[in-house]
């Protein structure tokens, strides 16, 4: 269908506005940071229009035009932006401006659609890839600025005058040193590995369980039930968190005191507990959501050959919901291994977590070893999730619910 | 199930060891300075005593949590580090525990008392000094031209310095300096305060630079805001500048006119356990000893809160330099300093305020 459309070459009057609107955007980012923004979207805008007009007009020769064109905005970036890497910026851009030109000249946007699109509908096809793409980039770029600042050999926020030149002199591994030899910091990571993990698990069981009881149909106010179940997420967390502490206070009192549990294990247990009830809305609503899929016919089924509910549940529901089971325990798992609120609240220095030190970390020393630990727990995010997806395919594989 | 006892078992192991060893936490305000703190007390503490100390950054909200805590009847912390004017709030509320100076704060080594030692810093009966520290300004000296500035004026002069300037968002000192350069002498700049019209006309000064101010509410803020060239000069505690020029070597130099001296120190919480309040006593008297107080000030520019402790002053941890020329109360910084009126922000504070406050949403 695609090679099917003809293409034929367009105007001018198609192609030098909206070339001079690509040059103009990309002028307002460097015009910005040269001091004056509206300079530099008019030198954007005169500088691809003239250079479109001599190529198409002019020169005439696209290969020859690209070359001159790519090796001219890198010796522009290398010369006004002064080194490396604004140099790469004007030779992708030098590259991205002339294919540009060629592709509204010459038609060949038309080329993988249908023929019978009108103008409209064409507009509309590259604007929404365009909107994604924005969408996308506003989502990934904060993340992606960290990554290098965290190598800094400074200990500051600022991307250095070496870092721009790529120089190796401008990056080091300290902060990732500090983050693996500072006591502060181990502290709080391993205290995260302990509680996030236990909380994922009372959620997930106590969590599946809810679910299970709130869809069966005979339960009476299980829309109220589940309305308390749920409020953890809908309760503003510094309201939760402040009823939390003295809730919890008055228990750790009751465990040191009556029982004679240990200051440290008890302050554990606080924190621990209050995550699992942060967690539990979200297994509730996953969990939920895969029960509505679930066939009631096959409990019935499995009642009639003989086996009684607990083994009904391990053998016949619980297979079938795993999948919602498994993204409920991701999602309490991140809500425990990414909250600062309640334990600012509930816990004491010595359950410290990863967000409060990285909190703490933030607001009274800015120290990259936190843009450091973003950047390990961005790449673990990954991993994990990389994994669960991995292993999610495969299951299906074998149980050949998927065509593959 | 299986998971979920493994894992319980893996807690317990882990929180075991911690339960036999004694434990305090003790609560300051990260950073370089709880790294000080760390090396000039905790360390040699634990050596001496074998009692493990947690530390909690959390000296920001001190009042605010002690407050809660002994509501809730569950004080977790042992030793407070917080400014003098908290330390003041929370022994007027009963939330800190009174110290007698002499019997339990260690004399000098000469004998002198701890009162005598202390001598004026001991502005509470809850507070035990510890350092004395200044606000003041840095400037880049990259950005500011071939006259650096040397007056506290220069702040306010954006036709001489032009660009941003970084200053606290809150009207203690701004308002002291905004007076000061406003022609009002050093000796009535509180009372003219205490007037409206005085708080008007401090407001109005401020009001020629609004424009040029980013307001910074963390101690980290205009250090990295002098690094990334963002300010030309900026207001905070002098130990952050000491670390900006000499740490990290950034192209900044210190302007003291006019430094607002504050003192900073430890406070106990009222209604701990007779067990931990000898404990924390304990702490208190070696921490704050003549040896310890000026092992503290090789780690941070700070000076020492004991008249004792001031010869000891010797060189830099790591660095090598001699700190006693970058202390705030070092005679060659303190020639022209500004004596913060610790009565006068304790009535006036709610009200200069909340117009400071609307002045700054104007």
């Amino acid at each position: 269908m695609a090679a099917l459309t003809p293409i034929s070459r367009k105007p001018m009057s198609l192609v030098l506005p909206t070339v001079a609107a690509a040059g103009g955007f990309f002028g307002l980012f460097v015009g910005t940071a040269n001091g004056s923004g509206l300079l530099g979207v008019l030198i954007g805008a005169a500088l691809a229009v003239v250079l479109a007009l001599v190529y198409v007009s002019v020169l005439k020769n696209e290969a020859l035009s690209k070359w001159i064109n790519i090796a001219l905005f890198g010796v522009l970036g290398y010369v006004f932006g002064g080194g490396i890497a604004p140099a790469i910026i004007g030779l992708v851009y030098g590259w991205f401006i002339h294919w540009f030109t060629y592709w509204l000249y010459e038609g060949r946007y038309r080329a993988r659609l249908l023929p019978y699109l009108t103008p409209g509908q064409v507009l509309w096809h590259y604007s929404f890839r365009v909107i994604c793409g924005a969408i996308f980039t506003f989502l990934i770029t904060p993340i992606l600025v960290v990554m290098p600042l965290s190598f800094n050999a400074q200990d500051f926020f600022t991307f250095t005058p070496e870092m721009l030149r790529l120089d190796p002199a401008g990056y080091s591994l300290k902060h990732y040193q500090d983050f693996f030899t500072n006591n502060e910091w181990q502290r709080s990571f391993k205290n995260s590995l302990i509680i996030a993990p236990i909380a994922t698990v009372i959620s997930v069981s106590l969590g599946t369980l809810a679910a299970i009881g709130l869809s069966q149909s005979h339960v009476p106010g299980r829309r109220a039930i589940m309305a308390v179940m749920i409020s953890p997420m809908i309760v503003p967390l510094i309201i939760s968190a402040t009823g939390m502490f003295f809730f919890y206070s008055q228990i750790g009192n009751w465990m040191e005191g009556t029982l004679g549990f240990n200051k440290t294990f008890v302050g554990y247990v606080k924190v621990v507990l209050a995550h699992a009830v942060l967690g539990i809305p979200f297994v509730i609503i996953t969990v939920t959501a895969t029960l509505v899929g679930f066939d009631r016919s096959l409990t019935r089924a499995a009642a009639n050959m003989g086996a009684n509910p607990v083994t009904t549940f391990f053998r016949v529901q619980m297979p079938l919901i795993l999948p919602g089971v498994i993204s409920g325990g991701l999602f309490a798992f991140i809500t425990s291994f990414d909250e600062v609120v309640v334990v600012l609240f509930v816990g004491s220095a010595s359950q410290k977590t990863l967000p409060w030190q990285m909190f703490t970390g933030l607001r009274e020393q800015i120290s990259p070893t936190i843009l450091a630990v973003a950047t390990i727990l961005v790449a673990i995010s990954i991993l994990l999730l990389a994994t669960v997806e991995m292993l999610r395919r495969r299951s299906e594989r074998l149980r050949g619910m998927s065509p593959s | 199930m299986k998971t979920k006892l493994t894992a319980l078992a893996v807690t317990t192991a882990l929180v075991a060891p911690a339960a036999m060893a004694q434990e305090m936490t003790i609560v300051s305000w990260g950073g370089a300075y709880s790294k000080s703190q760390l090396k000039a007390y905790h360390e040699p503490y634990t050596a001496k005593t074998g009692v493990s100390i947690i530390n909690d950054d959390s000296s920001a909200e001190a009042v605010a949590k002690l407050r809660a805590m002994n509501e809730a009847g569950n004080v977790t912390w042992d030793v407070v580090d917080v400014v003098a004017a908290d330390a003041m709030r929370l022994c007027d509320e009963g939330l800190a525990m009174e110290i007698d100076p002499d019997t339990m704060l260690a004399a000098a080594p000469d004998g002198t008392s701890a009162a005598d030692d202390f001598g004026d810093l001991l502005v509470s009966e809850c507070f035990i000094p510890q350092i004395v520290y200044s606000t003041t300004f840095g400037y880049r000296t990259d950005l500011v031209g071939d006259t650096p500035p040397t007056k506290i004026c220069d702040v306010f002069d954006t036709a001489a310095y032009p660009g941003k300037r970084s200053l606290e968002k809150r009207p203690i000192n701004n308002m002291e300096w905004a007076l000061l350069c406003d022609g009002v002498a050093k000796e009535d700049v509180y009372d003219v305060l205490a007037t409206p019209e005085g708080q008007d006309q401090a407001l109005a000064k401020l009001d020629t630079i609004k424009d040029d101010v980013i307001w910074w509410s963390a101690g980290a803020d205009t250090p990295q805001l002098l690094a990334d060239g963002e300010v030309i000069m900026g207001s905070t505690y002098n130990g952050r500048l000491f670390s900006v020029i000499e740490e990290q070597k950034q192209p900044v130099a210190m302007l003291w006119d006019a430094q607002v001296f504050d003192l900073d120190g430890w406070i106990i919480p009222a209604g701990l356990s007779e067990e931990r309040q000898k404990q924390a006593l304990d702490y208190i008297m070696f921490a704050t000893d003549t040896q310890r107080l000026a092992d503290q000030a090789k780690y941070i520019s700070y000076g020492p809160a004991r008249k004792s402790s001031a010869p000891l002053v010797g060189k830099h941890a790591d660095l090598g330099i001699d700190m006693a020329p970058h202390m705030p109360t070092d005679p060659n910084n303190a020639k022209n300093t500004f004596l913060y009126n610790y009565e006068f922000w304790a009535d006036y504070r709610d009200d200069i305020d909340a117009k400071f406050q609307a002045w700054l949403a104007k």
